[in-house]
């Protein structure tokens, strides 16, 4: 996949690839420290998070797993 | 008003190759539609979940039909925000997808829970609610509220209408308060309606901001 940052598709793939491994073989095994990826996320993340601001993309302040977990539930 | 869905899914693999999926789905045959996918945040919490942001672009795709009414919206992708957690420990992931632009238009959130399926350990099922709205239904109640309040008035003055012409049908003058009560009910019916055009536009800028004071939350 592309990233939304043109210059940045390479670093988000060698990033993915890395988070995949550790995600499969230590984090769902229980282990969760020692995330091998921090240096290539922090260099992807720097070159997206730019892109994101230049395309003016509205991501700012928008509160983790969105607002409340009770919705109405009616439907018409 | 919003349309609420509610299903179920099962798939035939365990809960961690499910999650590991979860990261690599994208691309597959069925997601043409999907032009980008980011990571925009991710850390690991003190309890050892992990917690995501995924930011993705998706293609635009309505009807032709509403093309000319969302000239503006044709020309952006959609983009949408999904958050996660995942949690190992308990085998569980729960996810909370929204779209972030063309809010005027319609807004989709889905959410899910990912647990061990009950029937077999081996299988992985997916809970999923999804919400659906627009803000147009706060337009065509605005419109409903001025087209009833322009009618209003128009009763008023065929009444009115109606004794005057009576009046002069049966030999008698107007009364002085008929023809002056037209003048005033001439005005009259210009402020209402002005009262109703800002009402109208008053509840539709309401309902547009509703959605998205839905999205924005004060961090």
């Amino acid at each position: 996949m592309n990233s939304v940052g043109e210059a940045c598709t390479d670093m988000k793939r060698e990033y993915d690839q890395c988070f995949n491994r550790w995600f499969a073989e230590k984090f769902l095994k229980g282990d969760g420290s020692g995330d091998p990826c921090t240096d290539l996320f922090k260099r992807y993340q720097q070159c997206v998070q730019k892109a994101i601001k230049e395309k003016e993309i509205p991501i700012e302040g928008l509160e983790f797993m969105g607002h409340g977990k009770d919705k109405p539930e009616s439907s018409s | 008003m919003v349309k609420y869905f509610l299903g179920q899914s099962v798939l035939r693999s365990s809960w961690d190759q499910v999650f590991a999926a979860f990261w690599q789905r994208y691309p597959n045959p069925y997601s043409k539609h999907v032009l980008t996918e980011d990571i925009v945040h991710r850390e690991v919490t003190p309890d050892q979940k992990l917690l995501s942001r995924r930011l993705l672009t998706k293609a635009n795709r309505m009807p032709r039909w509403t093309e000319r009414l969302f000239r503006a919206s044709v020309a952006h992708s959609v983009y949408i925000l999904e958050d996660s957690v995942v949690d190992p420990q308990n085998q569980t992931m729960t996810t909370f997808t929204w779209s972030i632009n063309h809010a005027r238009l319609m807004v989709v959130e889905e959410r899910c829970v990912y647990c061990v399926n009950s029937d077999s350990n081996s299988w992985t099922e997916i809970r999923r609610e999804a919400w659906v709205s627009s803000s147009l239904f706060g337009v065509s109640r605005a419109v409903q509220e001025f087209g009833l309040a322009r009618f209003k008035s128009n009763v008023t003055k065929t009444m009115k209408g109606f004794e005057y012409i009576l009046a002069k049908l049966q030999g008698e003058t107007p009364s002085k308060t008929l023809v002056e009560t037209a003048k005033e009910a001439e005005e009259k019916a210009k402020e209402t309606a002005l009262a109703a055009t800002e009402k109208a536009k008053d509840l539709a800028k309401k309902a547009a901001t509703k959605q998205q004071q839905q999205q924005q939350q004060f961090v």
